[in-house]
């Protein structure tokens, strides 16, 4: 996101010169055909809006007086223990233990956004260090890391991500979640670290690589001028991408109890805890299931927009990488 | 060819290996002991220093590890300490539903995937492209377990007070076995359908782009015989070939699907286990899923091999 | 067996034959000159440790002079290994053996600051003026990266020197901050020229500096290259399969088949008077301008594929595309020397040469002759 913001003021021409001789980045060209593309737009704001959502979330607490993890048995609970449903108390109703579902869903947009960002970052950064280090320098190290990306494609990775938490046992939150983002970062980098070593590859064969070399450029220079900004388009779609796949993923982790901890609210959490009062309760399997399907929708929107804004000649078809 | 499959059962056999060092080494590294990971936060002292002299913790690492890859190639995957069994038996008693719901839920996406993408692909940009196309965007944006939950609380809630008997939970399997597993082949499956569809429509894209399938409507030959022989023919190779790997994957991602519907399949059983805290009985199901997703791949790629000859030279 | 000698009395000027020694080098201006330049590319195979199956015989044991001030070109169909012969003498390449003497200095014992230090005096012309030029830099930044990579000029004293470049070579200097993709081929080829004349080298290899742009568009940078010559001095290698464009900027021609120089003489010589059967060939393949020659001229078409440089011929490696192939052409490999009655840089790697005047065998297996469909050496793409 900070790239379309920084490009905001590129946009501005430059006094000193006359804007015909300002040539248009690459960048800019797609942002004035992402503006176009009405549903990346509505989808871009409805994630501005939740992230709004996220960031007040001790406001609502705050609002409401019911702090996420306090429980309201008098009012949140009828009584015959039934949870609350939506109402002026509690506006998106309560759940199985009397605790306000507004502000614990707010708190889990927190968890969710921070969760898919980070992993989804993280995930990007360690897959263009490998897929650049592999196509680049080549040889053994290739031969290694090629074989490594593709082991981890085979793993069953829910179990494996599992059995990670399992064994690790952690109580704390911030554990917890630190652990899911890398969880969630080690399963996805070789689906990315794959995609950036080919890429790598066919520009390795370039002309302009070569010249570069010609003129006396090194490995290092190479790879930061010239490689690296040619890689930048083919991320940035990657990792948009791949956010939604991280949020999903955090969710079934917290939905099985391995992600994060009690007692901070995730989506997946909610719905796995309320599950046997679905019936009666609606809400507690509504709220979080419409907030998790249309943040995940959002972002496979946005990552679609910004795909076909870098790419425009790029066959929207082509399906899985 | 026969070097190829060599080559790719070593590969099997690396990746076996890693996976079993991997657990090996989280097990080790994890800032909660040995005992306490494997007897479950409930495990008397007594359990503990039996699991002490079973895994001969006292022992140097690197004879423990030993001893660990040795019990794993005898077929030993553990013991449960929390209900006294062995893990392997465990599993058994629990793969028949796994593999019913895996198998229904392949069909169902394979079918899917294949036809609706074939529809959408010979209607490119219409508007049942369009709405295969949103269909795709919903379908992929839905995670396993909220769709499970949604058709749960639809189907059996709303229309079993209607009288619809659409779901039923409890053993044992072979009663009212469609009734049972519909729905959690529809969730397991659901998103799948709409990855496959878009892997289809795209190959399906692509090969309808080639020139020999222009020379071929050049030549008169019927649209339908175009697409149908010419086309998807060659479009289905790149499909087939990831239908086997995600097969053998998905073995592990039917947790949520168990857990919701209440099947008492594998994975029922490492849903179990998480709350149990009973760490062994996790760590051989997904050495055995290892096992499972390892063969899926090497009977693919070596299947795969003998259509296409190209495969053995990369 | 009598062209031995005469090779060796013979003093060749821009490329010289094997048995020519090194000291003769200096005697002339020579600026660069190759001795025995072998390029083999391997072949692997093997997952991790990966064992060599197969070489590519790419370039094969060159020899050539280049002078101070001129323009050596070198000609021959796709594979012939002329890419690769540019790249070994840039640097881009390591050589299989041989060496490479730059000013003297053999430029493939260089250690990595030294070549850095060459790279300033050696530049090259790409063929793809899209290929050569990345896209998400603005043209400023590419014709500056010399200065950026080499640490010459900072900020306005670049920007000022980059726009100087511009003009020379004829590009609206207001352009600076242009991407590659908002000019046109010609225009993305001037902006390659100036890349490569920013650090003012001496030499500038021209890999087929313009086969990729329209004929329209050729002859402007073919002028600008040459006006940059006499401008600067500047000394030339130019690759290329078009032999009318070779003919017109050269002093000197080299023609290479399958690694090896086949023959080499002033371009006009080469052209008027061609002794290997190969140049003979190619020669008159090509295209004639005036009607009424191009109906007298007899066309030789080469029957047959250029044989796989991974497993040349043995012997003379065109003898099995040759008219006048006898079995010595299979047994015994020809020098690159002075054939009879020829000036003293025409060099010629042939047992039988053509005779002035002499019509080539048709009937040979190897050889055919149509007149009416002119085909040119195979255009690289």
């Amino acid at each position: 996101m900070s790239s379309f913001t920084e490009l905001d003021s590129e946009i501005v021409p430059v006094d000193a010169e006359p804007r015909r001789v300002q040539g248009r980045t690459p960048w800019q060209l797609a942002w004035t055909r992402f503006r176009r593309d009405r549903l990346a737009v509505a989808s871009l704001v409805v994630l501005a809006l939740m992230v709004v959502f996220a960031a007040l979330a001790p406001l609502w607490a705050h609002w409401t007086g019911h702090p996420y993890d306090a429980t309201f048995p008098k009012t949140a609970l009828d009584p015959s223990g039934q949870p609350v449903g939506p109402g002026r108390h509690f506006w998106l109703g309560a759940d199985q233990l009397g605790r306000d579902v507004l502000v614990r869903a707010a708190y889990g947009a927190r968890i969710s956004l921070v969760v898919g960002v980070a992993a989804a970052v993280l995930a990007s950064v360690i897959g263009v260090a490998v897929g650049v280090l592999a196509g680049f320098v080549g040889g053994v190290l290739d031969t290694v890391l090629a074989r490594m990306m593709d082991i981890t494609l085979a793993l069953p990775y829910l179990l494996v991500a599992i059995m990670l938490a399992t064994t690790f046992q952690l109580t704390s939150v911030a554990a917890s979640v630190s652990l899911t983002i890398v969880v969630i970062a080690f399963f996805s980098f070789a689906a990315f670290g794959r995609i950036i070593r080919g890429q790598v590859l066919s520009l390795r064969e370039k002309e302009f690589i070569e010249a570069a070399r010609s003129l006396g450029a090194g490995n290092l220079r190479i790879m930061a001028v010239d490689v690296l900004p040619n890689l930048m388009a083919q991320v940035t779609v990657l990792t948009s991408l791949l956010i939604p796949t991280s949020i999903v993923f955090e969710a079934t982790l917290s939905f099985l109890g391995v992600g994060v901890r009690l007692p901070m609210p995730s989506w997946g959490s909610m719905l796995g805890e309320g599950s046997d009062v679905f019936q009666t309760a609606w809400w507690l399997l509504a709220v979080p299931a419409f907030l998790l399907l249309l943040t995940t929708l959002s972002f496979n929107l946005l990552g679609d927009g910004i795909r076909d804004a870098l790419d425009p000649r790029g066959d929207r078809h082509s399906g899985k990488k | 060819m026969l070097r190829f499959v060599i080559r790719r059962l070593l590969y099997s056999v690396l990746v076996l290996w890693l996976v079993a060092t991997l657990v090996f080494v989280f097990l080790h590294i994890s800032p909660v002991p040995v005992e306490r990971v494997i007897g479950g936060p409930r495990a008397t002292t007594d359990t503990l220093a039996q699991i002490r002299a079973n895994l001969g913790l006292d022992q140097p690492v690197i004879v423990q590890y030993g001893r660990f890859l040795g019990r794993l190639l005898r077929g030993d995957l553990g013991d449960s300490y929390i209900n006294g069994t062995s893990v392997a038996a465990l599993v058994r008693d629990r793969l028949p539903t796994t593999l019913w719901l895996v198998a229904g839920a392949g069909v169902i996406w394979f079918v899917g995937g294949v036809v609706t993408g074939v529809y959408s692909a010979t209607r490119a940009r219409g508007a049942g492209d369009r709405l295969v196309t949103l269909f795709v965007l919903i379908g992929l944006s839905t995670p396993p377990f909220v769709m499970a939950l949604v058709l749960l609380y639809l189907f059996s809630t709303k229309l079993g007070e209607a009288g619809v008997p659409f779901f039923e939970a409890g053993p044992p399997l072979q009663e009212h076995f469609l009734q049972r597993m519909i729905l959690p082949w529809i969730a397991l499956a659901f998103l799948m359908v709409a990855a496959y569809t878009r892997l289809t429509r795209g190959a399906m894209l692509d090969v309808l782009g080639e020139d020999y399938i222009r020379t071929a409507r050049a030549k008169g030959i019927s649209p339908k015989r175009v697409v149908y022989r010419h086309g998807l023919r060659s479009a289905l190779t790149p499909v087939v070939t990831q239908f086997g790997i995600d097969l053998g994957a998905l073995i592990g991602s039917t947790i949520v699907t168990e857990k919701v519907f209440g099947l008492q399949g594998v994975g029922q059983l490492v849903y179990q286990s998480i709350n149990l805290g009973d760490t062994p009985v996790i760590i051989g199901v997904t050495l055995m899923v290892t096992l499972f997703v390892v063969l899926a791949n090497l009977l693919v790629d070596v299947g795969y091999s003998f259509l296409d000859p190209r495969v053995r030279l990369s | 067996m009598s062209e031995l000698p005469e090779g060796l009395h013979a003093l060749p000027e821009g490329l010289h034959a094997a048995t020519a020694r090194p000291a003769e080098a200096a005697q002339d201006d020579v600026l660069v000159s190759a001795e025995g330049v072998v390029k083999y590319f391997p072949i692997k195979q093997g997952i991790v440790f990966k064992k060599e199956v197969a070489r590519v015989h790419a370039v094969d044991g060159v020899d050539l002079r280049v002078r101070r001030g001129e323009t050596l070109g070198i000609v021959g169909e796709s594979g012939s290994g002329k890419s690769t012969l540019a790249r070994c003498i840039t640097g881009l390449h390591p050589v299989t053996s041989g060496r490479i003497l730059f000013e003297g200095t053999d430029i493939t014992k260089l250690s990595k600051s030294g070549l850095k230090a060459f790279r300033r005096d050696v530049q090259m012309i790409f063929q793809d003026p899209y290929g050569s030029l990345n896209p998400r830099r603005r043209v400023g930044s590419i014709i500056g990266d010399p200065f950026a990579i080499h640490n010459i000029a900072d900020g306005a004293d670049r920007k000022k020197r980059v726009q100087e470049l511009m003009e020379l070579v004829g590009l609206n200097p207001e352009h600076y901050n242009r991407f590659p993709a908002e000019f046109s081929g010609g225009q993305r080829q001037r902006i390659g020229v100036a890349r490569a004349l920013a650090l003012k080298p001496k030499l500038i290899v021209c890999d087929e500096p313009v086969s990729a742009l329209d004929v329209s568009i050729q002859a402007q940078v073919i002028n600008l290259l040459k006006d940059l010559q006499d401008e600067l001095g500047l000394t030339y290698i130019f690759i290329a399969h078009d032999l009318s464009v070779v003919r017109y900027v050269s002093d000197r021609v080299g023609v290479m088949y399958l690694g090896r120089i086949g023959e080499s003489a002033a371009a006009e010589e080469l052209y008027e008077r061609p002794r290997h059967p190969y140049s003979a060939a190619l020669l008159s393949a090509a295209s004639i301008a005036d009607p009424d020659e191009a109906e007298r001229a007899e066309r030789i078409v080469l029957i047959g594929d250029v044989p796989s440089p991974i497993d040349p011929p043995s012997g003379c490696r065109f003898h099995p595309r040759c008219p006048k192939a006898q079995e010595r052409c299979v047994a015994e490999e020809p020098a690159l020397v002075v054939r009879d009655g020829d000036a003293a840089d025409h060099l010629t790697a042939c047992h039988f040469p053509v005779e002035p005047g002499e019509v080539l065998a048709h009937e040979h297996a190897g050889i055919s002759q149509v007149s009416t469909e002119p085909e040119l050496p195979e255009v690289e793409q």
